[in-house]
């Protein structure tokens, strides 16, 4: 039996630039950004740690400015940028970030790392030459129970010193 | 990376881990992240009361919503599940009762999560409330109502142990002191929210499970338990998991609930669990009382132990019994104390079921006996450091409760914190509101006895070589994070010579790799490192003699060294590791090599009652000094630094080692500022990570960890833990150097601010009645 007669969900063409490549989807006006990314462009790097906002896992750049997909519509994001972990590393290398969190054990489970890296790459856009107390700021929403976050100041220490 | 070289030829910082790149580049795939295209939305009701009978519950309405698959409730599963096979008193879904908020009692297959989340609103469930506990003295109070009705009194279960002679230990002190110290309960906050993708195929009849599981051994087993299935028509796989801390160690409720579904749906059902029900299905370090009292002659060393300890266990059994086995067990091992006593209570309450959590069992009674400790050295005038010196045990040696110690660095592991935070020099001169403190710990490299005795080695480690020379490592052994894959891939290259780069791992998939325990009782470095050590050397020994014939010696000549056999004193060139192995597969074939370890007998326990719980092969042992301020206006705690050496044994991967005692320093600091669960009538207040104070990276401080090997006789390359040892030193170090910044003794875990406030206003008070009754000079 049929219970219900749900109105059609609304939806609208978003156009997104993510990863740096336009794509236009239709989405639910009541999509999360986190979902769009997941389901629909199939990006699984962002992850979900919390029920909305606490964690940081979810961390992506939206015209650089990191943002909490998790506490974001989609449709917000209409011709905007989007930036992933997946579109971080230019080419087929890694992003100096991710080459240091790597070789500095900055991730030892990596649940919370994409949204770690994320914070730090805008950190790293808007201040070419953090101090360490700048690097703790940026990234204090991003939670992470493996570290201790010691390793997680010096693989983003050591990708600052590694810049020319 | 770079640094000196060991005489394995390891450079010595460390290396990175295997999968490290998968996790920087997002690629690693978590449960949530596998493809579960058609896969079903799993969603769980939950009970809404603390304590009750089940009178009526209808799930018709929602199993005629359009687009629900499938309901299942208790009456789906009358098998229980636990993790040990004496205590399963758990249903997935509750049957008959009802024992804290949150428990589940139906659950909804359907094809999205807003059709789910609409059917669960559709489920009537009518109970009749029963007089619920939600501390253990109410639980444990005369005429209390019985959570469950074989358990009188609610004890889960009661412990009592004597070693020695206490009474005459305590004669012989020249100062007998008591503490009582309230621990709050703890969650794991592992980041990864709890999900499982369960896949029948009804064709078949075969289910493949993808958990979180830190034990697939035991998700298999009690998923053939509680669905009736063969164990071999089953599959457990884990792919990359976000962190475990001991949550998952235990089967969990909803991964037997999610196979439960797609059975009944016949079909894939994807759970992810919120964050708010990965604190109901919780399992964690239970909230701890502990009454304590030490006897001490005027030189520091102790006489005697007494020890009491009441567990808050939660509704179920869990790993109760363990917790409150270990919580006494481990009283021993670290000093040399000549008597021991120790009783334990672990109690039945209705709120979410308590297990293993990092440093399992041991980390609050280790907190009270380093606090008292602490008090006692300060009212004879004595130094910290001077009265663990007075205390210590010499290797080798048994404990009195039978516990094996064949290695012991704490001596070094003191003397290099003292050094480092320039302890001599600063005690004493900091400013008021600056303190020092320290503690000692220590932790099982491993339980020695397995819960289910079937008579296999206690792990086992295959070998793959193939045509392309590639080396294929095979271990049941859950990398969750902790680096074990990367031990396995060290210790098979370190042994047969070989650059990294040539090692696969593959691990914990029970249709491909030998079955292992898991990861608890941080069992794997010291059991599956050696199992692999020892396939790695039987390979050796296998191709050292195809080596040998090719370079025309003796096969004790013949030796391994960066990717090449050699042989020594000889004239004969290199041979290349690749030509070697293609030469040992003619007429063989690819070969299939397996190592194996066994936990010796005379590491596996007393014959007391009890007696496997703590026994192991060997324990790691950490030092730390805590340097914190304390704002006396508002009780902020702050920790400016934190020094802290282990004894590891050897560190098989240095890099892996300070990231795991960064951790475990880091985890005990949350345990000690700030971290604890509140419930309001068995309402969770804390479930979600803003209510629940997990430290963030502005108030975590500098740790510098120090190396200290004293080479385990039974360990890996004589390597012991690293991950869990470390934890239980930091809040007792903290406490004192609380102590030594203001002046206060705390007695409760965390120290918020409420609690060094209420502690500052209590000694002021004390200081004004003393003030008063004393004529003023």
């Amino acid at each position: 039996m049929r219970q219900d007669q749900r109105p059609p969900s609304r939806k609208r063409l978003v156009r997104v630039c993510l990863n740096g490549r336009w794509r236009e989807d239709a989405v639910p006006d009541h999509l999360l950004l986190v979902d769009y990314l997941r389901e629909t462009a199939a990006l699984t790097g962002t992850k979900t740690g919390c029920d909305g906002g606490e964690c940081g896992a979810c961390m992506v750049l939206v015209d650089s400015v990191p943002v909490p997909a998790c506490i974001t519509l989609a449709v917000r994001c209409d011709g905007r940028s989007v930036e992933t972990i997946e579109g971080l590393a230019a080419g087929d290398g890694l992003h100096r970030l991710q080459r240091a969190f790597h070789e500095h054990l900055g991730t030892q489970c990596g649940f919370c790392t994409p949204g770690m890296i994320m914070s730090a790459a805008a950190l790293l856009r808007r201040n070419a030459r953090p101090t360490d107390a700048q690097i703790r700021e940026a990234l204090s929403g991003n939670l992470c129970r493996c570290t201790g976050y010691v390793k997680i100041v010096e693989s983003v220490r050591a990708a600052v010193d590694e810049a020319p | 990376m770079s640094g000196a070289i060991t005489s394995r030829g390891w450079p010595r910082p460390g290396v990175p881990l295997i999968d490290g790149i998968d996790k920087v580049t997002g690629r690693a795939r978590y449960t949530a992240d596998l493809d579960h295209r058609g896969a079903l939305v799993g969603r769980i009701f939950r009970s809404p009361v603390g304590h009750g009978e089940i009178l009526r519950l209808d799930v018709s309405r929602a199993q005629n919503l359009e687009g629900v698959i499938a309901v299942v409730i208790g009456d789906d599963c009358p098998q229980t599940y636990g993790v040990l096979p004496v205590a399963m008193n758990e249903y997935p879904l509750a049957r008959g009762k009802v024992r804290y908020r949150g428990e589940p009692v139906a659950a909804v297959a359907a094809v999205d999560a807003e059709t789910a989340e609409r059917a669960l609103a559709l489920i009537e469930l009518e109970v009749r409330e029963l007089p619920a506990h939600y501390t253990a003295e109410s639980a444990r109070a005369e005429g209390a109502a019985l959570i469950h009705e074989n358990r009188p009194g609610n004890v889960e279960r009661a412990v009592h142990h004597v070693f020695g002679d206490p009474e005459a230990g305590f004669a012989a002190a020249d100062l007998v002191r008591d503490a009582s110290i309230d621990c709050a309960e703890l969650n794991h906050a592992q980041i990864e929210p709890h999900a499982a993708l369960a896949d029948y195929d009804p064709a078949t009849g075969q289910l493949t499970m993808q958990s979180v599981s830190q034990v697939g051994f035991y998700l298999h087993m009690m998923l053939a338990r509680c669905l009736q299935m063969d164990e071999s028509q089953i599959r457990v796989i884990k792919p990359f998991v976000g962190g475990g801390f001991g949550s998952r160690v235990e089967v969990l409720n909803f991964e037997i609930v999610t196979a439960l579904l797609a059975r009944a749906a016949r079909g894939k059902v994807l759970m992810q669990l919120t964050r708010e029900e990965n604190f109901l299905t919780h399992r964690a370090r239970p909230q701890t009382a502990v009454r304590l009292r030490l006897g001490m002659r005027r030189d520091g060393c102790i006489t005697a132990c007494e020890c009491e300890v009441v567990q808050r266990g939660g509704a179920y059994a869990g790993y109760g019994i363990v917790t409150i086995l270990y919580a006494g067990a481990l009283l021993h091992g670290l000093y040399a104390i000549p008597a021991v006593k120790y009783d334990g209570y672990r109690i039945y309450t209705n709120l979410p079921p308590c297990g293993a959590m990092r440093g399992h069992g041991s980390v609050d009674t280790r907190h009270a006996f380093e606090v008292l400790l602490d008090r006692m050295a300060r009212e004879l005038g004595l130094d910290p450091f001077g009265v663990r010196r007075m205390n210590l045990l010499s290797a080798p040696t048994r404990t009195l409760n039978d516990l094996l110690v064949n290695s012991y660095g704490l001596p070094e592991c003191l003397d290099r914190v003292e050094r480092a935070s320039g302890w001599r020099e600063r005690i004493g001169r900091l400013p008021r509101g600056k303190g020092l403190g320290m503690a000692c710990s220590h932790y099982v490299s491993g339980a020695a006895k397995p819960i289910h005795w079937t008579g296999e080695p206690h792990a086992v480690v295959n070998l793959k070589l193939d045509w392309d020379g590639g080396l294929t490592a095979f271990t049941g052994a859950p990398d969750i994070g902790q680096g074990s894959s990367t031990m396995v891939a060290i210790t098979v290259a370190e042994t047969l010579g070989l650059p990294l780069e040539r090692i696969r791992v593959i691990a914990a998939d029970s249709a491909i790799t030998p079955k292992d325990n898991g990861a608890y009782s941080s069992r794997i470095t010291f059991m599956v490192g050696n199992a692999a050590i020892d396939a790695a050397q039987r390979l050796k020994d296998r191709l050292s003699e195809v080596a040998a014939s090719k370079l025309g010696v003796r096969r004790e000549d013949v030796y391994t060294a960066a990717g090449m056999f050699l042989a020594r004193g000889g004239e004969s060139a290199p041979v290349r590791f690749e030509e070697i192995a293609r030469a040992a597969l003619v007429g063989e074939g690819t070969l299939t090599i397996k190592g194996t370890f066994t936990c010796p007998p005379e590491s596996q326990g007393g014959k007391h009652k009890g007696g496997a719980v703590g026994a192991t092969m060997g324990f790691s042992y950490v030092a730390q000094v805590v340097e914190a301020s304390v704002d006396e206006d508002t009780g902020q705690v702050t920790v400016d630094q934190v020094w802290a050496a282990i004894d590891c044994g050897h560190a098989i991967n240095p890099l892996a080692v300070t990231g795991q005692v960064e951790g475990a320093v880091w985890m005990g600091m949350g345990q000690a500022l700030s971290e604890e669960t509140r419930y309001l009538d068995g309402l969770p207040a804390h479930a979600s990570l803003l209510e629940y104070r997990v430290p963030t990276i502005i108030e975590s401080p500098p740790i510098d960890v120090q190396i200290v090997e004293s080479h385990d006789p039974l360990g890996p390359f004589g390597a012991k833990e690293a991950s869990e040892g470390a934890l239980a030193g930091f809040a007792p170090a903290l406490v004192a150097a609380i102590a030594n910044a203001i002046g206060i003794d705390l007695d409760e875990l965390p120290a918020t601010p409420d609690r060094v406030v209420e502690a500052l206003v209590a000694l002021r008070r004390r200081a004004r009645l003393k003030s008063a009754r004393e004529p003023a000079p």
